[in-house]
């Protein structure tokens, strides 16, 4: 049975061929030490139903950047618009945000870890919720592993169930922070498969931050390369790829290669 | 099982000790009773130290039950209302200091001879640990996670309810499990402030009558309540909060 999660509707989205818009976006943290710029004036455009993929070196603002998106943050300037919505608040209803941990709840089983993104809606009942989540397991394979507790699933399972929390929040805009950042290299190439065939039968607008270059080119339509603090662009490849890919044949393209090189040297300033 | 062991072995010893000193000649057998004089007035006395266990029973568990409400209550309002929490705080720590054994007459004259003021002051001392672990277990959340039911728009009472009381849980526990021995030794100053019966009346009217085994045996019985008050939380601590289990070699 195929169960399509259904998004919002939202009016702008249908409209606008543009899903997010960052312009001029500007934050900085007040430490001891003063005023520490973390984002000066970063501009991205996204399309609907396009991955971007977001890289830079760790400290570069990429975090603090996917929760001004999300909305759980206010911007010192510039402005975010998602799925038209333009304050914070409103933000907040279309972006579902994907933290780095998986901060699953250890009391909770797989089933019911996803199903909390249904139950923080009003009117759904924890067992209406898991009814709900249980066809998506179904569909990614995660069927046998309903019951299971976040510590009896590996790395990569937690990261898994996590991904459906995400994917159940039902918006239009997911915002992916190094999901994988914690996991082996192995189970990493693993997840990255499994994140482009979900995102290939479940389509979203979708910003993803990461700091390996190899793994942006690999899920991304588009990446784009933040200067070391305070965040700017510095680069923006497009990826001539179709999703999802077969990482043999994209990887060892000199097409690939290319970019790969490009995105290095953008890094690298 | 091997830690049962030598908890035994530390006990066996700790009795042949005091058995031993209270052999010596010129000791006061009205001071030290030797655990044969111990285990003589346990059985002697058995009816009489179960009838008045049962009193004291009575009142551990229904001062802890009520101690339980208030201080888990009052944390999660100090918990979701700052500035409840900045007010009330030091006059929780406060409520601390205060000798109980002052105030246990003060509660007599106030609730009358009954099992009133024994509730009150066996509530008053477990109230302290039970509320303040509660609100570190309720404060104890990720803020990472509490950004997450942020983001998933969560009202404040699904994050209390689905995340924040579940974390709080096993630090419920730890106050708990203060709170179970604390609890006896407030009973018994309840019932030293004026009481007919229970196991705290019966143990200082045991040394006003030179009757230095059934003291004894009165502690005994006591100390052995809270022991299992103890275990009893422990067990309950392994049913409610499985995920928190710890491993034991």
């Amino acid at each position: 049975m195929q169960t399509r999660i259904e998004a919002p509707a939202q009016e702008p989205l249908s409209l606008a061929k543009t899903a997010v818009t960052v312009a001029g976006l500007r934050r900085a943290y007040r430490t001891r030490r003063g005023v520490l710029p973390a984002l000066e004036g970063v501009d991205l455009q996204i399309r609907e139903r396009e991955v971007l993929a977001v890289v830079g070196p760790s400290g570069c603002g990429k975090s603090t950047l996917l929760e001004l998106i999300a909305g759980l943050q206010e911007p010192d300037g510039g402005s975010v618009t998602a799925a038209g919505a333009h304050e914070a608040k409103q933000r907040l209803d279309v972006c579902a945000y994907m933290p780095q941990r998986d901060l699953l709840l250890p009391w909770r089983d797989a089933l019911a870890n996803a199903a909390l993104a249904l139950e923080c809606r009003r009117g759904v009942s924890k067992a209406e919720a898991r009814r709900q989540a249980a066809p998506l397991f179904e569909r990614f394979g995660l069927a046998e592993f309903e019951r299971s507790y976040p510590n009896e699933l590996s790395g990569g399972m937690r990261q898994r169930v996590a991904f459906l929390r995400t994917l159940l929040a039902g918006r239009p805009v997911l915002l992916l922070d190094e999901p994988f950042a914690s996991l082996d290299s192995i189970t990493r190439g693993q997840m990255q498969e499994w994140l482009a065939e979900a995102l290939a039968s479940e389509p979203r607008t979708v910003v993803l931050v990461t700091h390996d270059t190899e793994e942006a080119l690999f899920l991304a339509d588009r990446v784009a390369v933040l200067s070391p603090r305070p965040g700017r662009v510095v680069e923006e490849l497009n990826v001539p790829f179709a999703r999802p890919r077969n990482r043999r044949d994209t990887v060892t393209d000199p097409v690939f290669a290319g970019l790969k090189q490009r995105a290095l040297e953008a890094l690298e300033g | 099982m091997r830690r049962w062991m030598s908890a035994f072995v530390l006990l066996a010893v700790f009795v042949l000790i005091w058995q031993a000193v209270a052999s010596i000649h010129g000791v006061d057998n009205l001071t030290l009773a030797s655990p044969l004089e111990t285990w003589h007035s346990l059985k002697v006395d058995r009816a009489l130290l179960i009838s008045n266990m049962w009193v004291t029973l009575e009142e551990v568990l229904l001062g802890l039950g009520i101690a339980v409400v208030a201080g888990a209550g009052s944390a999660i309002l100090m918990h979701l209302y700052r500035p409840l929490r900045d007010a009330a705080y030091p006059l929780l720590v406060a409520s601390q200091a205060i000798p109980i054994v002052v105030l246990a007459p003060l509660f007599v004259l106030a609730f009358d001879y009954g099992i009133g003021p024994k509730l009150a002051i066996v509530a008053l001392i477990c109230f302290f640990p039970i509320t303040v672990n509660v609100l570190d277990g309720l404060r104890s959340v990720d803020p990472e996670l509490l950004k997450l039911m942020r983001s998933l728009r969560a009202s404040r009472v699904a994050t209390l309810v689905k995340v924040e009381l579940p974390a709080a849980l096993p630090f419920l526990f730890s106050g708990l499990r203060v709170a179970a021995t604390v609890s006896v030794i407030g009973a018994v100053f309840g019932e030293w402030a004026g009481a007919d019966k229970g196991l705290g009346r019966l143990v200082l009217l045991g040394n006003n009558q030179l009757e230095t085994p059934r003291v004894y045996a009165g502690v005994v019985i006591l100390t052995l309540m809270a022991l299992a008050l103890f275990a009893l939380v422990t067990l309950a601590e392994r049913v409610a909060v499985p995920w928190n289990r710890k491993e034991t070699a």
